[in-house]
């Protein structure tokens, strides 16, 4: 309990480092609002008609009155407005993030599903003909990008079958599930693949360190069975380096797969925040950064929690 | 694996099974389901200069006139318009019928407050700068309106065409509410929006123009133009706008799709930047002229989509490229000016270019890069995001820059920005020259046609020898749509208004 206290004190300060850094950096990029907006043709502003626009994206005031504003806003609850949305920061960055969170659950499942099974078949069938064949279908499946996976899939199915799920109009969970369904599993499957592949990956190797411990030969020689000494004996152990992976893997999910949400279309987070940089929608940006930064936090956190709960030898925050 | 593979498989099917499902629910007699890559960045047509944006803007709001396929001036919400003897008085007569789409006639008062709006400073509209040669504006009665020049201006018509001139109702122009509220007097109307994702749009009942062809039209952002020509295989898009030549060229093998495509006033153009040596030397920017090869760059970098272009890119007035200086290649006499100017050895350079925009960029700076280094001119490749190549174009900081610049239907106001002494971006073209500034003056006052367009054709030739900048060529504008859509026209202006008459049949 202390540890999670400690651990949820120290959020406001990385939070505080994110809002500077990110503040920062989408202001060193050349280019403003004004020239997102007009392109070239901004260079036909007088400079009365490009001050009246800076005033109107708010990029008018020094950087320091700028970040002050902001954080303060923050602190009252106001992530400010979005110029190309014309909406409240938050109101946009949660409209968009139960899609995000929806890919990376589904996702998440996908590659546990296939992953972890496929990483201990191989693991139990170590050097035989079907470990190498998981092997190489999982390396094919790290290094197929998944822009081309995407791709594939969609060409295959439209030019093959003349098939593929409504695109441009997402239906929420909630309003039509079946519909909703339809459009997630195909980019959920685009980045399921390479995900289950890193997990077959990791899986496999963990459970072959882990078939070689002592223990687990103490467990065999007592007579156990292979079934037992598989599943109930040194899976458990050989998970933590999986929900290491996992986390850290589902915390870029929650940050938007801005390559898949493109090619199939889904208005994530990802894109969101892809659109956003190139619209120089500065507000927009740094809330979606801090959301991020927060759910990755969260994310590290849970994963720490798990630890503990497969490994009862782990103490958290003990010297 | 074996196990892996059919799960795979079988996700996929159920899928498409769902897929079969939602699409044919979705599908209405009467609707246009309309998709594009880019979507349009804000409401306010004023503002606007994104090409999405104009096309959407296109559909709700109308300008004074428009320009036809053949870029000649025709109705739009003026019937009628007369430049006086001396061409500093420009008087429009209003459409009676025409009506703003909360019920109110569009008047004079309207057509003067949205000119003011445009060249209030405060307003920021980029497209002020074509209006400036007006003094005042008078409403005779509530369907005239009187324009009072500063000085001879026939430019200023075509500059009205563009719904950058488009005419808002005075009261939301007073109420503050334009590019928040989209109230125009186009064939349809903003139902919805929800940028970057979806734009509904409904038929305007009460249009000047009469009915429209179709009751509302959707357009969605398919940020991927390969998902958008999947899409149209499965008959859930019916029009669609198109950027990449490589994505277009596969249209036409779709036995149920068209492809519409029509050369456009835009240019693909290798800047030099005269004011940085050696670029400063008139032969070693005619050497540069000289070796570049623009058909090859035309087929190599966008599969022969487009031709070859002179600085002129409007039909009526274009100079047969091949009349133009060194646009055939010409690697011997490239070196032999090279040689002349002192760099027989050649030179660096570095050549900025913006990643994806166009599409064609990033190959048409290699193209380039290997035609100049027959005659030793080294040049560094610089891809940049968009916003950043546009800061430094902007700045005229650069050596060379691969550009796609915007065409206009009249080239004083095409070309006026860059080549005249008071042209706003001169600093982005660096090169003043007296012989351009006063045939783009001449070309300006002169309403004669026949004698336009020999001023015209002296100023292309004029730009073409002094190679300030290397034209290359011009692309098409794609749209590609079901067989069962009838009556789009493609212009190459690239506007899409005749959506409005546009039938699903």
């Amino acid at each position: 309990m202390n540890y999670l206290l400690r651990r949820l004190a120290t959020f406001p300060l990385v939070l505080l480092g994110v809002s500077i850094l990110v503040f920062v950096a989408i202001r060193m990029v050349p280019g403003d609002s004004i020239t997102a907006m007009l392109g070239t043709e901004a260079g036909l502003l007088t400079p009365a008609q490009r001050d009246a626009l800076a005033a109107y994206f708010g990029i008018d005031q020094p950087w320091f009155v700028q970040y002050w504003r902001w954080i303060g806003g923050i602190l009252h609850g106001n992530f400010g407005i979005s110029v190309t949305y014309g909406r409240p920061v938050l109101d946009v960055i949660l409209e968009r993030f139960p899609l995000t969170l929806e890919l990376a659950i589904l996702s998440m499942i996908i590659a546990l599903a296939v992953g972890l099974p496929a990483g201990i078949y191989a693991a139990t069938h170590s050097e035989k003909p079907s470990d190498l064949g998981v092997r190489i279908v999982a390396m094919i499946g790290q290094s197929t990008p998944s822009f081309v996976l995407g791709l594939l899939i969609i060409y295959t199915l439209s030019a093959g079958f003349g098939v593929l799920p409504a695109m441009g109009e997402f239906a929420p969970l909630w309003q039509d599930p079946l519909r909703n369904l339809s459009q997630l599993i195909l980019p959920a499957i685009t980045l399921g693949f390479a995900f289950a592949a890193s997990v077959t990956r990791i899986a496999r190797s963990a459970m072959l360190d882990v078939l070689s411990d002592d223990y687990v030969r103490t467990a065999r020689s007592k007579g156990a069975s292979a079934r037992s000494v598989i599943w109930r004996h040194a899976l458990p152990n050989a998970l933590i380096p999986v929900v290491t992976l996992g986390g850290i893997e589902f915390g870029y999910l929650l940050g938007g797969a801005v390559i898949v949400e493109q090619i199939y279309a889904l208005p994530g987070l990802g894109r969101m925040v892809l659109d956003a940089i190139l619209q120089r929608d500065y507000a927009l940006v740094q809330g979606a950064v801090l959301f991020i930064a927060f759910n990755f936090m969260i994310v590290n956190l849970l994963v720490d929690l798990a630890y503990v709960a497969l490994d009862p030898r782990i103490r958290l925050g003990e010297q | 694996m074996v196990h892996l593979t059919s799960r795979l498989l079988s996700g996929i099917t159920f899928a498409a099974m769902l897929g079969v499902e939602a699409v044919s629910t979705q599908a209405s007699a009467a609707t246009l389901h309309m998709a594009w890559s880019q979507d349009a960045t804000g409401l306010d047509p004023h503002k606007q200069t994104a090409f999405s944006s104009l096309r959407l803007l296109e559909l709700i709001y109308e300008p004074l006139v428009r320009v036809d396929a053949s870029l000649q001036i025709v109705p739009a919400i003026a019937t009628s318009w007369e430049f006086s003897k001396d061409g500093k008085e420009l008087t429009f007569k209003l459409d009676p019928k025409a009506k703003f789409q909360d019920g109110a006639a569009v008047t004079s008062a309207d057509v003067k407050a949205s000119f003011e709006r445009i060249l209030d400073e405060k307003t920021s509209a980029a497209a002020r700068a074509n209006f400036l040669s007006i003094a005042s504006i008078d409403t005779p009665d509530a369907g005239t309106v009187v324009f009072h020049l500063s000085q001879p201006d026939v430019p200023i018509l075509t500059a009205m065409s563009d719904v950058n001139a488009a005419i808002v109702p005075a009261a939301e122009v007073k109420a503050g509410s334009i590019g928040t509220k989209a109230v125009g007097s186009g064939p349809f109307k903003l139902d919805k929006w929800d940028p970057n994702a979806k734009e509904v749009l409904s038929a305007n009942k009460d249009w000047a123009g009469g009915p429209t062809g179709v009751d509302s039209i959707e357009i969605s952002v398919l940020p991927d133009e390969a998902a958008i020509l999947a899409a149209m295989r499965t008959k859930q898009i019916d029009f669609a706008l198109l950027n990449d030549p490589l994505v277009a060229t596969l249209v036409p093998k779709e036995a149920s799709l068209q492809l519409n495509r029509v050369p456009v006033l835009a240019y693909h153009v290798l800047q030099l930047n005269p004011s940085r040596k050696p670029m400063t030397e008139l032969k070693v920017r005619q050497a540069i002229s000289c070796a570049i090869d623009r058909q090859d760059v035309l087929d190599t970098a966008s599969l022969g989509e487009g031709k070859v272009t002179g600085p002129l890119t409007i039909p009526a007035l274009a100079t047969d490229p091949s009349e133009l200086f060194c646009y055939k290649r010409d690697v011997e006499k490239a070196k032999k000016l090279m040689a002349e100017a002192g760099f027989a050895d050649g030179f660096s350079a570095t050549v900025i270019g913006a990643t994806g925009e166009p599409p064609t960029a990033a190959a048409e700076a290699q193209v380039i890069q290997s035609q100049l280094a027959e005659i030793g001119v080294k040049l560094d490749i610089k891809m940049m995001e968009l916003n950043v190549y546009v800061d430094a174009w902007l700045k005229g900081n650069f050596d060379m820059a691969v550009a796609l610049n915007g065409g206009r239907a009249d080239p004083y106001t095409m070309y006026n920005r860059y080549w005249t002494k008071a042209g706003n971006l001169q600093k982005v073209a660096n090169y003043i020259d007296d012989t351009l500034d006063s045939l783009m003056q001449k070309g300006r006052a002169e309403t004669d046609p026949a004698k336009r367009k020999a001023i015209f054709a002296e100023f292309e030739k004029h730009l073409a020898e002094m190679s300030p900048w290397i034209w290359l060529y011009t692309s098409y504008s794609y749209t590609a749509q079901q067989k069962n859509i009838a009556g789009f026209v493609p212009t190459p202006t690239g506007t899409l208004f005749s959506l409005s008459k546009v039938t699903i049949q």
